[in-house]
């Protein structure tokens, strides 16, 4: 009795609070748990989060003027670039005297390569000038205006200026403009010219078709599914195998034998013909166009949609719709009201997975895309194998994950995370 | 016992790992016959020299974006990386090649001749060896066009001479030459016309009369599979790939010359290798890209070596036993009418005028 009128906390049998205690005990193994996930912590975040954030922090990194020609940078401060007049003398001397240390340590075509992003001409206009001011004297030499302007005339260009000046800054929002068909001016954010529009087009085709193969997934592979986890054992084993085989089969093999299936002179067009079903000089173009892609894509994407949904229609008990139908339901009505509701979380990680695996896709658009049926990651492959625009790939890169992760949130929303199964 | 045994193999694995790397190079080219030409002529031979073990890497054609991670990531892994000029030019920008001194580092031609005069022009970067001169042309069905076999560049925009598709490289380099050539363009003024915005738009034009009749090729071996096929009656490739269709596969196709485009392809050593690997590469680069070594792949392999030098010595085929020289781009009678790939102008205009190519072809 005397217990329960005491007052005060409840204590532990050492004398702490009880609740002190119990957090204590509580912490020390939320931290046990965490030493033991340590490894897999660490490695996680150098082999994943540091290279992706790295690869990110391209898409705004924008040192290299800065670097390469610091006192011209700070020259160019004072001078206007709207008045439309050559900078004066100081800004070339010190051009002159960055672009010798510059040429030195063979900077000078890096940048000319990457200002030539922006300005065409500027890629040889460093690397020609380059040769020649070489040979100049930071002190005798002086002044170097005209002689600047007489080694190339593009130094006389106020356009060169402008273009350093606006491009001057260490940290730029031009990689992410540029990737919405914009580009950074001294005036300003302005739209591309109408024909250099691409890769707002290239998104919205990116989108449009991973949903329609996505679709055409489920579509497909519905059917196969049931099949997989109805039929008698024996039989679906000998389907899992059809299912796997590809799977299993190289992607550029598969994708090399839809181009012969589908080309003009191929098997299906040859069929066809020889059935008398198309006519010889109009065979069909199913092949280097959106048809090509998304035929290709389906097929290849086609097991990443199965097996999830295989997994999750094995789990429905038969039962269910044997009570629905015991209580006269008709076939359909078993099948849409009972057996569908309990597959949709099959549906949804299978699409989940092949919409963001299709989002990414980039070798069989190449391949059977011809020039409607290319991926925006087709681009940015251009941009990283090919014109080493690293900080547009990033912007890029940057906005495509943006992109799956809105679409994430959205489906989430919508139909709920906690409603997809993998089985 | 056993643990005995398997601690002395891994001992041994592990010694002979450490000798061999002290004997290998890694060398990087195109694969296919065109690596194959260079084991055959440049490879073997140097192995039975030096005792060097030369390890393949097909990598090319991702070989200027891998250069830069490597580079970024402090670990080159690569000695000798086989480049076309174009990218060659670009790593010597970016600094990530080295810079060659071609008269004391290469081996000058048997009469005496330095390997700059001997390279002559061809010599476009200062970090480049020149190894081969191919082109990009045109290969044409023979059974397709009739009794009326094209002989001129512009029968690929002759929609009514030669109906059917045509195949050509998905990017603007070369066609864009080509559509002003046959748009009443001197050859002259090609580049001059194409540094316009208006010249561009009139390039697109003519190439927008053939636009829906193109099959755009972004591999080198999709025009031979094509033509092979007979889904186009013409196409653009290189012109080795066009020798393999024709004298080995034996399929119904010719070269069209004219108007060929070409290109170089050689070596670069990336910058930042140790001093011992570095001196191993100058070593291979020099007996490599000597007088006979270069007129040694062109048995194997239809292009032309780069060195004037090693024009005369270029023999037979070596397995099919025919005359290489009138298959090589360089021939008199193959090269009435050529171009020279514009590197100068391309290193600037490329993105600029990708960027609208890549907008029209998604129209």
């Amino acid at each position: 009795m005397t217990d329960a009128t005491q007052s005060g906390p409840m204590l532990a049998a050492d004398g702490t609070p009880l609740k002190k205690s119990l957090a204590r005990s509580l912490r020390r193994r939320k931290l046990r748990a965490l030493a033991l996930i340590a490894p897999l912590l660490l490695f996680v975040l150098l082999s994943f989060v540091v290279p992706i954030v790295s690869m990110l922090f391209r898409s705004v990194e924008n040192g290299i003027v800065a670097q390469t020609l610091p006192l011209t940078v700070v020259e160019l401060q004072n001078w206007d670039a709207e008045s439309g007049e050559l900078p004066d003398e100081a800004l070339y001397a010190a051009f002159t005297k960055d672009m010798i240390a510059a040429i030195e340590a063979k900077e000078h075509t890096k940048l000319g390569t990457r200002l030539n992003y922006e300005q065409t001409g500027m890629s040889s206009m460093f690397r020609k000038s380059g040769r020649k001011i070489k040979r100049l004297d930071p002190e005798a030499d002086a002044p170097f205006k005209e002689k600047l302007i007489e080694i190339h005339d593009g130094w006389g260009d106020v356009d060169t200026w402008r273009v350093i000046k606006t491009h001057a800054v260490p940290i730029t929002n031009g990689y992410f403009l540029n990737a919405v068909d914009m580009r950074r001016t001294p005036e300003g954010a302005q739209a591309q010219p109408e024909d250099k529009r691409i890769l707002i087009k290239l998104f919205g085709r990116t989108l449009f078709m991973s949903l329609i193969i996505t679709g055409s997934c489920i579509l497909l592979a519905y059917p196969i599914s049931y099949l997989l986890a109805n039929l008698p054992m024996r039989v679906s084993n000998m389907l899992m195998i059809l299912v796997l085989l590809p799977f299993w089969t190289s992607l550029l093999v598969r994708t090399s034998a839809w181009k012969v299936m589908l080309q003009q002179q191929g098997v299906i067009n040859e069929t066809l013909v020889w059935l008398g079903l198309v006519a010889d000089d109009a065979r069909l173009v199913i092949i280097n166009n959106q048809f090509g892609t998304i035929i290709a894509m389906t097929h290849i994407l086609l097991p990443f949609m199965i097996l999830p949904m295989y997994s999750v229609m094995q789990t429905i008990p038969p039962y269910y719709t044997r009570a629905a139908k015991s209580m006269g339901a008709t076939n359909w009505t078993t099948f849409w009201r009972i057996y569908f509701p309990q597959s949709i979380p099959g549906i949804g990680a299978g699409s989940i997975l092949v919409f963001i695996l299709a989002i990414g896709y980039y070798i069989t658009p190449e391949i059977v895309g011809g020039t409607k049926g290319v991926f925006i990651s087709n681009r940015i492959a251009y941009h990283i194998s090919s014109s080493l625009n690293w900080g547009l790939a990033a912007a890029l890169g940057t906005i495509l994950l943006a992109v799956v992760l809105l679409l994430y949130w959205c489906y989430d929303k919508i139909v709920g995370i906690d409603n997809v199964k993998l089985g | 016992m056993k643990v005995t045994k398997t601690t002395l193999m891994a001992g041994a694995i592990v010694a002979v790992a450490g000798a061999a790397s002290a004997e290998e190079m890694t060398i990087v080219s195109w694969g296919g016959a065109y690596s194959k030409s260079q084991l055959k002529a440049y490879h073997e031979p140097y192995s039975e020299k030096t005792g060097v073990t030369i390890l393949n890497d097909d990598s090319s054609a991702e070989a200027v974006a891998k250069l830069r991670a490597m580079n970024e990531a402090g670990n080159v892994t690569w000695d000798v990386v086989d480049v076309v000029a174009a990218d060659a030019i670009r790593l010597c920008d970016e600094g990530l090649a080295l810079e060659i001194d071609f008269d004391t580092q290469l081996a000058p031609a048997p009469d005496g001749t330095s390997a700059s005069d001997d390279f002559g022009d061809l010599l476009v970067s200062d970090c480049f060896i020149p190894q081969i001169v191919y082109s990009t042309t045109f290969g044409y069905r023979t059974d397709l066009v009739g009794d009326n076999p094209p002989s001129d560049i512009c029968a690929v925009f002759d929609l009514e001479t030669y109906p059917g598709k045509r195949s050509l490289e998905k990017r603007p380099i070369n066609n864009m030459e080509w559509a002003l050539l046959c748009d009443g363009v001197a050859k002259d003024d090609v580049y001059d016309v194409l540094a316009t915005p208006e010249g561009q738009d009139q390039a697109l034009a003519k190439l927008g009369t053939i636009k829906d009749n193109v099959v755009w090729w972004s591999a080198g071996a999709d025009t031979p599979q094509l033509l092979a096929d007979g889904e186009v009656i013409m196409g653009s490739t290189y012109n080795g790939r066009l020798f393999s269709v024709i004298e080995e596969q034996k399929q119904p196709v010719a070269m069209l010359w004219d108007a060929q485009v070409f290109d170089l392809d050689g070596w670069i050593i990336p910058a930042g290798l140790s001093e011992e690997r570095q001196k191993r590469a100058l070593d291979y680069i020099m007996f490599a890209t000597d007088t006979q070594r270069l007129a040694d792949q062109a048995k194997y392999i239809s292009y032309g070596p780069a060195r004037a030098s090693s024009a005369p010595l270029v023999g037979q085929h070596a397995d099919l036993g025919i005359d290489m020289a009138p298959h090589m781009p360089t021939d008199p009678e193959n090269a009435k009418n050529t171009f020279l790939y514009n590197y100068e102008f391309w290193a600037d205009y490329r993105d600029d005028i990708d960027a609208k190519f890549q907008a029209w072809l998604a129209q």
